[in-house]
Formats: structure tokens, sequence, C-alpha cells
């Protein structure tokens, strides 16, 4: 008899005016046994799995779930690694409210089971017994070889896909440490880097080569890849920060989220003279967007010493890009959240540094393309507000090098990789892409959904390839 | 790991690097940069490549000690190696379709280093160049035989005239335009101010300058924007729009304010590195 508890078995959490102080990490999910296993009681099993169709790579929920029940996290830990390449990562950053746990029969009523929850404590699992990796990985080598770029979610899933089937892969990064977005953006407190770095292992234990240092469009190009490898995929993100063109946008002090995070995430400023790489914060920091990435930079902010931070939002909190866990967190670290609200200019000292932001208030209009109402500037209200950093959080395009590099290769007006959704086939023969280069900035299991699918494709189009030249 | 295998002081303060890097070497071309890291705890910092041996697989840096990691990155010898070096980034500079022109690559600080590669490929290309390069004292002087093989003219001009030629590299530019010498295009290299003079002098002079931007960057692929600049009131970035821009158009007074960003987090960091090299050799009082 399952337990029909209405509400989810919570998870286990730093308070949130000691973790505001720190990067550690802020969600300590269920942290015995026993936790899981009530929670996992709360599963109907249900005949046909809504949940697996809501998620993007198919994990076999119900499955690993069940397994968790009967105490065999052995079991449950290599269900979820035969769908999924990432699944302590997934289970901490899924959105799942809106994948997975949106379609739980127990969710009708009152809440879904805390399948995420219960991902990551299997997951967790595993990465603390690296003896029970499965070891079905290395299939026999077919002496064929595909290219990936980027080893952001999309690559990894790609590649790990396509190693487990027996090609030989290589991953090109451009940065100095493999994740992309997992490494750069997404801050310790929500995902630690050590985690990744286990994940990524795990992949390269299934024989997958990672050449950092590698930027594809310039230290060597789509075209060459082709001569050395039978296909290339392209999974190299949306990495070019948009800015809201408002005066005021390049004085000192004012970030792009992707530099105030890679500064921190990556290059660890917030150990800053121990890192060489600063990164200033100052008194007052205010972070312009609703997503998931200003709730990042807003908390980045807190921990290094900002007394006031601001969100800054053009929306009402409805309709916040931001995961409601997010939002939840933020605000209760403190942040101040100043919703319908629109920035038009940056004010700087005699010195160039950001002295103030210039707002004016909106009230919502008629619905517009995103469905979405439209926010209208109210007149007459503008106001000042003192802060010392600006960091823009309104979204990444994808950059333009593999696009102005590659001949023959078909991107919207945008910039993203025109590609087809269920192969990632692009307009070039054996060239693949996924994730964010294609569909512009969205979330990691999205992208790891894409990877999973460009590498069936592949497989399938090198089979044909061989067997109709052997005929 | 990319291993130094060739390091040459030019001057007290400025330092000449080969590094191991074949992938870099096989792509490099003037005007384009790489960016290194040291170690683990290093800032990745651009640095234009001054030469490249395709053979040999190696790139060549220059550098001037300015900062702790242009100090650490001094410190380090032959057969040591760099953690991080990624490259070639940035647009290769526009060198095509310039025989027979008249061109003046002006050259200050450490841009000579950068000039150098630039005139070299102009003056083998059938331009005819003109270079003119600036040192606070001619015993701070690199270079300059490199350079007299790679144009028409040198023009070496000295902060404390102790070469006989005192003066900035724009007395000797304007000195030259004064003259009636026509030029149909100027290359500028060097800080900012040198070259926002530069500008302002061809400005009147109406001739096409290109200028070779060098700012804060973390990736150098586009993705931080910590390099963005204002050219023709439209904003660039430098790694991938450039580095080099038409520098008539570029916003200098916004570039050297931006360039001025971490100042007091540079001094703080020097500090530190200079305690510890300072421990690391006993300390004072326990030499």
């Amino acid at each position: 008899m399952p337990d029909m508890g209405p509400k989810k078995t919570p998870a286990v959490e730093l308070d949130p005016l000691e973790r505001r102080k720190d990067f550690r990490e802020v969600s300590l999910g269920y942290t015995d046994q026993e936790m899981a296993r009530r929670e996992a009681e709360r599963c109907l099993n249900c005949k046909d799995q809504p949940c697996v169709s809501g998620c993007p790579v198919n994990v076999r929920i119900p499955e690993f779930i069940q397994r968790i029940k009967a105490g065999d996290l052995e079991g449950a830990y290599r269900i979820l690694r035969s769908t999924s390449a990432l699944p302590a990562i997934c289970g901490r950053v899924c959105p799942q409210e809106t994948q997975c746990e949106s379609r739980c029969v127990r969710g009708i009523k009152a809440e879904p089971v805390g399948i995420g929850r219960l991902e990551r404590f299997a997951a967790d699992w595993g990465m603390a017994h690296p003896e029970a990796l499965p070891q079905t990985g290395a299939a026999p080598a077919n002496g064929k070889r595909v290219a990936v770029v980027g080893s952001g979610p999309a690559g990894l899933t790609c590649a790990g896909d396509l190693a487990k089937l027996g090609y030989r892969v290589t991953i090109f990064e451009a940065l100095h440490a493999p994740g992309g977005v997992l490494v750069y953006g997404i801050p310790e407190f929500r995902l630690p880097k050590a985690l990744v770095r286990k994940e990524i292992a795990a992949v390269e234990k299934l024989g997958v080569e990672i050449h950092t240092d590698v930027v594809v469009g310039r230290t060597i190009s789509v075209d060459e890849l082709l001569e050395g490898y039978d296909a290339v995929f392209v999974g190299s993100g949306a990495g070019l920060p948009n800015f809201q063109k408002i005066p005021g946008e390049n004085l000192n002090g004012v970030y792009s989220a992707n530099e105030f995070l890679t500064r921190i995430n990556l290059m660890k400023a917030y150990t800053f003279p121990k890192a060489d790489t600063p990164v200033r914060v100052g008194r007052r920091a205010a972070v312009i967007g609703g997503g998931n990435v200003a709730m990042d930079a807003a908390r980045c902010a807190k921990r290094l010493g900002a007394e006031d931070v601001y969100i800054v939002y053009r929306r009402g909190e409805a309709e916040m890009p931001a995961r409601a866990e997010e939002v939840q967190h933020a605000k209760e670290e403190g942040i101040v959240f100043k919703l319908l609200c629109a920035p038009v200019e940056i004010v700087g000292d005699e010195e160039g540094n950001v002295k103030q932001m210039r707002c004016v208030e909106m009230e919502l209009g008629e619905p517009d393309a995103s469905g979405r109402r439209r926010p209208v500037p109210k007149t007459g209200s503008e106001s000042l507000m003192d802060v010392d950093t600006v960091v823009v959080a309104i979204g990444n395009r994808p950059d333009p090098l593999i696009k102005d590099t590659t001949p023959g290769l078909k991107t919207q007006k945008w910039g993203g990789i025109v590609a087809d959704e269920e192969t990632g086939r692009t307009s070039k023969e054996w060239v693949y892409a996924g994730g964010d280069a294609v569909t512009g900035a969205a979330t990691v299991i999205l992208a790891m959904g894409a990877g999973k699918k460009a590498a069936a494709a592949i497989h399938r189009d090198l089979q044909k390839k061989e067997q109709s030249g052997t005929r | 790991m990319y291993p130094i295998v060739k390091k040459c002081r030019l001057h007290e303060t400025v330092t000449h690097m080969e590094i191991l890097a074949p992938a870099v070497a096989k792509k490099a071309m003037p005007g384009q940069f790489v960016i290194l890291r040291i170690d683990e705890d290093g800032e990745r910092i651009p640095l234009t490549i001054a030469g490249h041996d395709q053979e040999a697989g190696t790139v060549s840096i220059i550098f001037q000690k300015v900062g702790a990691t242009t100090r650490r990155l001094d410190a380090l010898e032959e057969g040591d190696a760099l953690l991080d070096l990624v490259g070639p980034l940035g647009k290769p500079s526009d060198l095509e379709g310039k025989e027979g022109k008249k061109i003046a690559v002006v050259g200050g600080g450490l841009g000579i280093a950068i000039a150098y590669p630039q005139a070299k490929a102009l003056h083998e290309r059938g331009a005819d160049v003109d270079v003119i390069v600036g040192f606070r004292s001619s015993s701070l002087s690199i270079l300059t035989e490199e350079l007299k093989s790679a144009c028409t003219h040198l023009y070496v001009m000295t902060d404390d005239g102790s070469n006989g030629h005192k003066g900035l590299v724009t007395d000797a530019l304007q000195e030259r335009l004064a003259a009636g010498v026509h030029y149909d295009e100027v290359i500028a290299i060097g800080p900012l101010p040198m070259m926002r003079g530069v500008c302002d002098m061809t400005r009147t002079y109406d001739i096409p300058t290109v200028v070779s931007m060098n700012p804060i960057m973390i990736d150098g692929t586009g993705m931080c924007g910590g390099c963005r600049l204002t050219v023709a009131g439209e904003t660039r970035f430098a790694c991938v729009d450039g580095p080099d821009f038409d520098g008539h158009l570029v916003d200098f007074d916004e570039a050297i304010i931006r360039s001025r960003m971490y100042r007091r987090e540079e001094a703080q960091s020097m500090e530190r590195h200079e305690n510890c090299s300072l421990l690391k050799q006993g300390g004072p009082g326990h030499a």
C-alpha cells in the first residue's frame, strides 16, 4: 500500500542565513536511506508511466523508484545510468516541476512524488560507490570516430552514448575545464564542481577523450574535423551574452551574467586573492532578469558580501522564467525582488564606475508573442536606485564562430544552428547539432535529450552508410 | 601542458618566450592572440601572438612585467610549462591587397612586439612600409634589428632623446605628414593613449587607421563580454569582432576607463605574490 501523504518528504537544506555566507551546497537532499524510502513509498508505480514521457531522456522513473523502495540502491543507480549520462546533475538542476513531476498522478490532488530528490539520492549513492558503475559501458570498438564540439550537457551525453556503442569519441572544449555551463555557469552552491568532475570522469571511463583549450572555428575548423572523423556533433552552447542597449552599460561594474558567473565559478574569484581572477561586487548589486541565471547571479552577489541584492525584472513574479524553487531560495537568502521594474539607464560616477540605475515602473498589458502579458512603462514613474554593481542576465545567443567558419552550415537569423529536432541533422552532411547551440538558452536536460537523439541518429546514419558502402 | 622552449629577456621588464603549441602555431596569423593560464589558480590573460613557427610548432609571446600574472610568467624558465594556452583567437589582421600601398606602422611600448609581425607581413606582400616606434630610452629598445628588415624606413623615437630623436611616435608621424608624405593607411598598436593620439592626428589628414585593442577578457571566444568596447556607437566584442578596429570609430575614453577596472585588485594581487616570493626566499631577516 503506497504512502498517500499529500506532501513530498522534505529535503534537508542549509539555514538561509548561514548558507548565504559561503558557497557550500544549499540542498543536501535526502540525508539517509529512510527518508528516500519513505518518499519512494509515495510512488504508485503507474502502468502507463506518465512521468517517463515527461523526461527529455526518458529516465525509467518508476523502475528506479521501486528499487529504492526495496532498498536496492545499486539497482536504482544502474537503472538511472542506463538512460542518463549525468544523473547526479539532473537530480539537482532539472526543472522537474515542468517535466516528470508535472505528469505525476499524485500531483493531481497533492504534491507529486519527489522524483528529482530521489534521482539525486540514488545518483549520489552511485558516486559514493564507484565500484557499482555498470561495466556494460565500453562496447567493442567499431573503428569509427566521432568528434564532439563542446563538453557541456549536450556534448557529454552524445559522447557517452556513442562510446557505449563502440565509437571512438573525442570532445573538443574551448575552455580549460570540461563541463560547459555546468562549470562556468551554475554556481557551486547549486551544483558542486567536484560532483561535475566525477560525472565527467565517468564519461571518460567509457573511453571518451576530452581535449581542452581547443576552439573549434579557430584552432581547428569543422571541415578539418570531418577529415579525421566520420561525424561531428556540435554542442557548443549559447555563449554570447545579450545586453539591453541602454546608456551606461559599458560602465565599470556592469557585467554580463556570463562574465560574473564565469569569474566566480570557473575562475574561483570568490577565493581572490588566492585565485588571481578578481570580481567586484560592492555593497549593492542589481541583477537584471528573471531566469535561473539571474537567481544564480543574485545569490552569488549575496555570498560575495553585498548587503543589498536586487532582482530587477520587468514583468511580474508569475511571468518569471526561473524555477519556483530558485526564486524561493533567493528570497530566503534575502534577495529583494523589484518586479514590474525596467532599467532605462545606468549612471556612473566621474571615474566611470556604476553609481545608480534609473528604472521605470511597468504594468502588464496585452499578451505578446510569447503568450506572456507585455510589460508597458508607466509614464512619470522613473526613479533612481543606488547600486555598485549591475549584472545583466537577459539571455544569451549562440556564438558566431562556428557559423562563420563552417561553409554550408545553415543558421537562423539569431544565430542558432538549423537542426532537425529528432535527429540533430544539420544542413551539412555528417554534421549534427543540439542543445543551446540550436535552441538558444534552455535547460541542461533538454540539451542532454538533444545529445542523446543525435547520438542515436549518428549511429543509424553511419550504419546505413556502411551497409550501402559494402554492397 | 604547454612547455616553454625558449625564453629571453629583451630588457629588464620585457620578456620573449617561445611556447610549444603546435595546433596554435599551425593556424596563427598576424593580429591574432592567445589566452594563457599559468597554473590552477591563475587568471586567463590575452597576449598577442608575436610570431610563430609551424615547423617547430611554437608560438612567440612578448610581455611586459606589469601585473601579478606577467611577473609570475616572467619567473618561469625554459623547460617549465604553462597549464593552458588557447588560440589563435580573434580575427587576423586584414593584410590582403596591400601591395604597393604606402603604410605607416606605428608601435608604442609593448605594441611594438605586435607591430613587428604586421610590418613584416606587409613588407613581404610588397607594401611600402614605414615603421615608427617609441621607447622610453634607447636602452629599453626592443626588436630594432628585426624591424629594420621588415620595412622601408624605421623611425625610432625616445622619451629622453637618448638616441638623438626625442619625442613621441605621434611627433614623428606628424613630422612625416607635415612634410607631405602620403600614407594610404596607418596601423597603430600600443597603449590606448598612444593609439588615441595617432587616430586624432590621422583623422585630420583623413587617413584610414587600424588599431589593435587589447582589453581585459576571460574566455576570448565571445562568452563573457568583458572585452566590450564602443565602435561607431555600437557595442562590439574585441575577442570575436576584433581585435583590429577602425581607430577613428573607437571610443577610446571608454576603453581607457574600462582598462582601469581592476587596478585596486591588481595591486592587491601583486602584493600577495611579492609576499609569497619573499616567504619562499626565507623572508626578510632570514636570508
